[in-house]
């Protein structure tokens, strides 16, 4: 198989983290390594037991297969298999890939002499999963708080939680991440279009322009242009932070408020300056 | 290094200042349907201990032998509890003078020209209020009331105005031209949860009978007409509801589909009679008292202090925590017929058509 530019570098022995030189092979164009290995054992398991469940389960109907947590009533213990049991051990499945996958991008992000920001960056994404069905349940004290799998019930737990606190878009940290969701979409939106323009030059001055053109047009546009390094830090901060407060927002809503978000501004209104 | 760590105090102090607006763990849930489905309500333990204390139910006066001479024989001008016994009817007006004016006494209501006389307006008032609580518990006991049942004491508290009363909100005064017309909506208040809702949900849902259902019933836009101006004021009345009984939306409510009947808790049965119940009391009852209240007794618009969900439930999602208390003054449970007499005839049939068609949801 013939090999990309870059992959001469990228397929050298060392860097791993676990499991030395016995798991450091490809397979392929795909590198392997110990959290290969795992990462393909715990989705595989993951997967099967969906499955599992939704064989069990009263519906084929993709929408509405639903792997559900246990009851409240279990608090944080194990409960049955077939009343949130499944469940927990999916959500074991799912943190032990998810992690895994992270540090195979550690060991390769080592082997071609990079920063970690791409496992950093996935390091967030996860952390956004956990704090939904670990952190928060752990603090409310039950498993039962995390959310369903699956496509539709996910989606009406989503619904219910939200209108726990009345109405969730008063709650701070959720105004942060949607403004940052937001906000990293139309940065990408720019910087993409940018870069489609500057490489794909008209037929007057076939041309391919480079950074002094692109800081032109955003000077010229907007006033300012952040460069073609800071776009990429931007973005990643823009990105990372929107799946931050994410976990922040559902974080603080249970555990460190009970009521509705609305109340929670009183604050503002109670300020002795005018209170 | 130093910068680091003037890093980590900033963050820190961010954490901090951020948590302080907020509640802290631990915290009870009540799972409230199938699991997974996120119907709970979240319940703070300290604010729910005061919440339990500021709604206890007194303890009862003795009960007295229903046997003996009738009220009406013993006494003159009794229109409405005049087949009480004389003891029970005695035992009741202690029991009225300690729930609605301990401070005040008798005289709260009974005035100079004697006791049978009805020279005090809040005499006459207190006469419509205990009609308007038997039917309460007989009429809308199955619907909405029963089994904790209402007595004076579920909305007075020892008060002789309740603490959760309404009158029409005109609203604050605004500057001329575009500000004028806030549409009723941007006054942080209490009755609303705080939102940026209108105000006053009260006027057009627990005295007028506006459509509260928004949601139309086709999956295709196919002439419903309604629109988000008026869906915020059926939110505004939501938040009523929320602030009342201290319980969340998922309390009524499955918000996957919040108009459907068969995925609501049976609890939003209750609420649909009790914004009925709490209609026709405002209209049929302190409605008619308006021609012989002081201004003292009314608002700024010239109506008088009405009810809404707040008045009983006060915080609780059963007035006083559930303490059935009528079942110790069940001469408040069913409706006498000097009690049916006093409402007009006309007044009374008018509101219970509404009461089983009115509204859409």
């Amino acid at each position: 198989m013939s090999m990309l530019s870059f992959e001469r570098k990228y397929r050298v022995r060392g860097g791993t983290l676990l499991g030395g030189d016995l798991f450091d092979f490809w397979v392929g164009p795909f590198y392997v390594g110990f959290f290969g290995v795992t990462t393909i054992f715990f989705s595989v398991v993951g997967t099967a037991l969906i499955l599992y469940g939704a064989a069990m389960g009263p519906t084929w109907n993709v929408w509405q297969i639903s792997i559900a947590p246990p009851d409240l009533s279990y608090g944080l213990g194990l409960a049955p298999l077939m009343e949130g049991g499944l469940w927990q051990i999916i959500t074991l499945c799912a943190i032990g890939a998810f992690s895994s996958w992270a540090l195979r991008e550690v060991e390769i992000s080592r082997k071609l002499g990079m920063g970690l920001h791409v496992p950093f960056a996935f390091a967030v994404a996860i952390f956004a999963y956990i704090a939904l069905v670990v952190i928060r349940p752990f603090l409310l004290g039950a498993w039962g708080h995390g959310f369903p799998y699956g496509i539709l019930s996910h989606l009406d737990w989503v619904s219910n939680v939200g209108y726990q606190y009345l109405h969730f878009h008063y709650n701070p940290a959720h105004m942060l991440a949607v403004s940052f969701f937001f906000t990293t979409t139309l940065a990408l939106s720019m910087h993409g279009s940018l870069i489609l323009a500057v490489t794909n030059p008209g037929e007057d001055d076939p041309v391919v322009k480079t950074g002094e053109h692109e800081n032109t047009f955003f000077r010229d546009d907007v006033g300012y242009s952040i460069g073609a390094l800071g776009i990429h830090r931007l973005g990643l901060f823009l990105a990372l932070s929107a799946g931050f407060w994410s976990a922040v927002c559902i974080i603080l809503s249970g555990p460190f408020w009970t009521r509705g978000w609305p109340e929670w501004w009183n604050w503002w209104l109670e300020l002795p300056v005018w209170s | 290094m130093k910068n680091s760590m003037r890093l980590l105090g900033a963050g820190a102090l961010l954490v901090t200042l951020g948590l302080a607006g907020c509640e802290k763990p631990p915290v009870e849930v009540v799972q409230r349907g199938y699991r997974g489905t996120g119907m709970e309500q979240v319940i703070n333990p300290g604010t729910f201990k005061e919440s339990v204390a500021a709604n206890q139910a007194p303890d009862a006066i003795p009960a007295v032998p229903a046997s003996g001479p009738k009220a009406k024989d013993v006494y003159q001008n009794v229109q409405v509890l005049g087949d009480l016994s004389a003891g029970e009817f005695n035992r009741l007006m202690a029991a009225i003078t300690e729930w609605v004016s301990p401070e005040e006494g008798c005289t709260y209501c009974h005035g100079m020209e004697g006791f049978a006389a009805d020279d005090k307006y809040t005499k006459k008032v207190a006469r419509v209020m205990i009609a308007m609580t038997q039917r309460a518990n007989e009429e809308w006991g199955e619907k909405h009331t029963a089994p904790t049942g209402v007595t004076c004491y579920t909305c007075h508290r020892g008060q002789p105005v309740p603490e959760y009363v309404w009158t029409e909100d005109p609203g604050p005064k605004m500057a001329a031209a575009l500000a004028k017309h806030p549409t009723g909506q941007n006054i942080a208040t209490p009755a609303v949860g705080y939102t940026s809702l209108p105000y006053d949900p009260f006027t057009p849902y627990l005295e007028g009978d506006a459509d509260i259902r928004m949601a139309g019933d086709t999956a295709l836009p196919t002439g419903n007409r309604k629109s988000i101006k008026q869906t915020e004021w059926t939110y505004s009345l939501m938040m009523h509801f929320s602030q009342s009984l201290g319980v969340n939306c998922t309390y009524c409510h499955n918000s996957r589909a919040f108009a459907n009947w068969e995925q609501s808790p049976p609890t939003r049965l209750k609420a649909w009679h009790g914004i009925r119940m709490v209609r026709e009391m405002n209209n049929d009852y302190i409605g008619d008292t308006v021609d012989y209240l002081p201004d003292t007794r009314k608002g700024p618009m010239g109506d008088p202090l009405k009810l809404a969900c707040n008045t009983c439930h006060q915080g609780a999602y059963k007035p006083l925590y559930g303490a059935p208390m009528l079942k110790d003054y069940p001469n408040l449970a069913t409706q006498s017929a000097g009690s049916k007499q006093l409402i007009s005839a006309s007044a009374s049939t008018e509101s219970m058509a509404t009461g089983a068609t009115g509204g859409g949801e």
